[in-house]
């Protein structure tokens, strides 16, 4: 009876928690398909006109180019770079090997908004205009961190074997990162990448701060909000969601078939 | 077969205030099968690695068929190493891996496939190639590992424990392809282990390694049966130890007082000095007979040694033999290990004459 109860309870507490997690998400979700005006209470439903107007709107689609083009080259750069840190400070640990981590990783507890304010600052003061290339650059350097400790804990000691094993064969120090430890690297690579480009595909501040022209897609939808509440930023939203949760997908897929492989 | 391939010059290495290995000289011939015994921690890898290339000695030279490669790069070096955990490459197949350093030095696509599947079959895998490396076991990706490295022709072939990751069966039978492999090519092989059987049982010269210096170095027989020091004595197999005082020497030849009576025995000592003799367990013989045998038996190692009489503590039946413990001297205050045949009328309990030959007895260095 007392375990009944547990187990009960325990449910309601699980539902209840996903609940506060995904209502909000749903919300936006299910009124993106509204008939009507506004993303309000009663649902009049379903309809897809808003997707109509959403995809027939060229700022949108502009912005959702833009947003593409920002989220894959910062991730390539971020991941490129993290690698490179992550090989040296694996491979060959420089003196201050310690120091060097701490300061890869500690952009990741400076709010967003102090990075973009200051790389405003240093835009201006270089007389780099704001553009979706300053964002780019952003971007880089908030996800740099997360691709770098991504791949650094990946890189093992058996790995260094190899590298040595490749070295002893002949190979040189480029042929050793490209034929050895990218390949065996790669699903640390591509968990990085993706990781780094749904981060920047979401990324609202440092967009926001500096583009002006060309914009992203969260912020042209924080653009439409100011117009007001319309089912079209709700179909927008929903856009920016499910490439977001695709990439995820992806990426999970793929890890689960490159260990699959190796057992 | 007498030409000097390889010879290590005072080589000393230091990590901070740990001394690794310290002033090793070795020579090693072409077409040896070396071995680098030793306990882990001894050093013998770093010795490995020095020689590879992966490690830079602190002090000393490493030549090379007559060059100085001490500053020299692994990739440069005329050595292949074989690491303890194989080391292949994942991604790659069985034939990606062999050819790798044939890629490397650029060696054509056809070429690459012909040498790589001769080497393949030289290890006894032909038709391995397309494999990838998650589908074999542990033995077959030791062959490969030994394939990657044949196929690149070092001058000398470094093996970093290579059996140690494989069952006693597969161990043994690897043991014997090892030297089979390495006669039919030719090769120079430097193998660590820190088994003794292993070493013995494949090694043309063994190294004992203790502490980061040479303790002995020699043919395994020399080094079983004529340890130079006490290490060597009790690291290769089991031994008896005793300690004794010289009490006269002269002429190549000692007296000493043990524990279980005077012998004499060769070498060159102090009079006055404390040594250790060593007895192997096989060369202590039990009961009457045995010493009767022994002292009929008058070769150039001389004639009998009464070791007196020991009560039997402990027989263990080990297949072709017993092992048997006993307690011998005046006082039963020194423990002996001798083998004996089956046949013998032993029990735990009864007393038993013991006796050697002067040859087995081996004064150990300090």
């Amino acid at each position: 009876m007392r375990r009944r109860f547990g187990q009960i309870s325990t449910g309601v507490y699980l539902l209840a928690m996903l609940g506060f997690i995904y209502l909000p998400v749903v919300i936006l979700v299910l009124f993106s398909f509204q008939r009507g005006m506004l993303p309000v209470p009663p649902f009049e439903g379903p309809s897809l006109e808003w997707y109509e107007r959403a995809f027939a709107n060229p700022r949108l689609m502009a912005a959702l180019g833009n947003s593409v083009i920002v989220a894959l080259s910062s991730a390539f750069a971020a991941t490129l770079l993290g690698f490179l840190a992550a090989y040296s400070l694996a491979r060959r640990p420089p003196r201050f090997a310690g120091s060097v981590r701490f300061f890869l990783m500690a952009p990741i507890t400076v709010s967003y908004l102090i990075i973009g304010l200051g790389l405003l600052v240093v835009f201006n003061m270089v007389g780099m205009s704001k553009s979706l290339l300053a964002v780019g650059i952003g971007h880089t350097i908030i996800n740099l961190p997360l691709c770098f400790a991504i791949i650094y804990s990946q890189f093992g000691d058996h790995h260094r074997n190899m590298d040595q094993a490749a070295h002893d064969l002949g190979a040189g120090d480029l042929q050793v990162i490209w034929r050895i430890a990218v390949p065996i690297m790669r699903p640390a690579i591509f968990a990085a990448f993706c990781l780094a480009a749904t981060l920047s595909w979401d990324e609202f501040i440092i967009a926001l701060l500096l583009s002006r022209f060309e914009v992203t897609l969260p912020v042209m939808i924080f653009e439409l909000l100011r117009a007001g509440l319309s089912p079209e930023v709700n179909a927008a939203g929903t856009i920016v969601f499910a490439i977001s949760m695709s990439t995820v997908a992806v990426a999970a897929i793929a890890m689960l078939i490159w260990r699959g492989g190796k057992r | 077969m007498n030409e000097v391939l390889v010879e290590l010059k005072n080589i000393t290495k230091r990590y901070g205030p740990v001394t690794a290995v310290e002033g090793i000289d070795l020579s090693i011939r072409r077409g040896e099968f070396l071995v680098l015994l030793g306990p882990s921690g001894s050093g013998k890898t770093t010795i490995l690695s020095i020689l590879g290339g992966f490690t830079q000695p602190t002090e000393g030279t490493v030549m090379i068929e007559g060059k100085d490669v001490t500053q020299m790069p692994p990739a440069q070096r005329p050595t292949v190493t074989v690491f303890q955990d194989y080391a292949l490459f994942p991604h790659m197949t069985v034939e990606g891996n062999v050819a790798f350093g044939l890629e490397m030095r650029g060696i054509g696509r056809a070429e690459r496939h012909r040498l790589a599947e001769q080497a393949l079959a030289t290890v006894g895998l032909a038709g391995y190639g397309a494999r990838r490396i998650h589908e074999l076991s542990g033995g077959q990706r030791q062959r490969v590992a030994l394939a990657r490295a044949i196929v690149v022709e070092p001058a000398v072939l470094l093996l970093d424990e290579p059996l140690g990751a494989l069952d006693l069966k597969i161990r043994q039978q690897m043991q014997d392809e090892l030297v089979r492999l390495q006669k039919t090519l030719h090769a120079t092989f430097v193998h660590v282990t820190h088994d003794q059987e292993e070493a013995m049982s494949i090694a043309d010269n063994v190294v004992l390694v203790n502490g980061g210096k040479i303790e002995d170095y020699g043919p395994p027989e020399r080094v079983y049966l004529r340890p130079a020091t006490l290490f060597a004595a009790t690291f290769m197999g089991d031994s008896n130890i005793l300690s004794g005082r010289v009490v006269s020497a002269g002429g190549g030849s000692l007296r000493v007082d043990t524990p279980i009576g005077q012998m004499a025995l060769a070498g060159q000592a102090e009079p006055g000095s404390d040594v250790h003799i060593s007895i192997r367990p096989e060369k202590i013989q039990v009961g009457p007979a045995s010493i009767d045998r022994a002292a009929s038996n008058t070769g150039h190692d001389g004639g009998a040694v009464l070791l007196g009489e020991g009560e039997v503590t402990e027989l263990v039946f080990q297949g072709t033999h017993r092992r048997c413990r006993l307690k011998a001297g005046p006082d039963g205050g020194t423990e002996l290990l001798a083998r004996v045949p089956l046949d013998l009328d032993l029990a735990v309990g009864s007393r038993a004459r013991l006796g050697t030959r002067v040859g087995d007895l081996v004064l150990l260095r300090n």
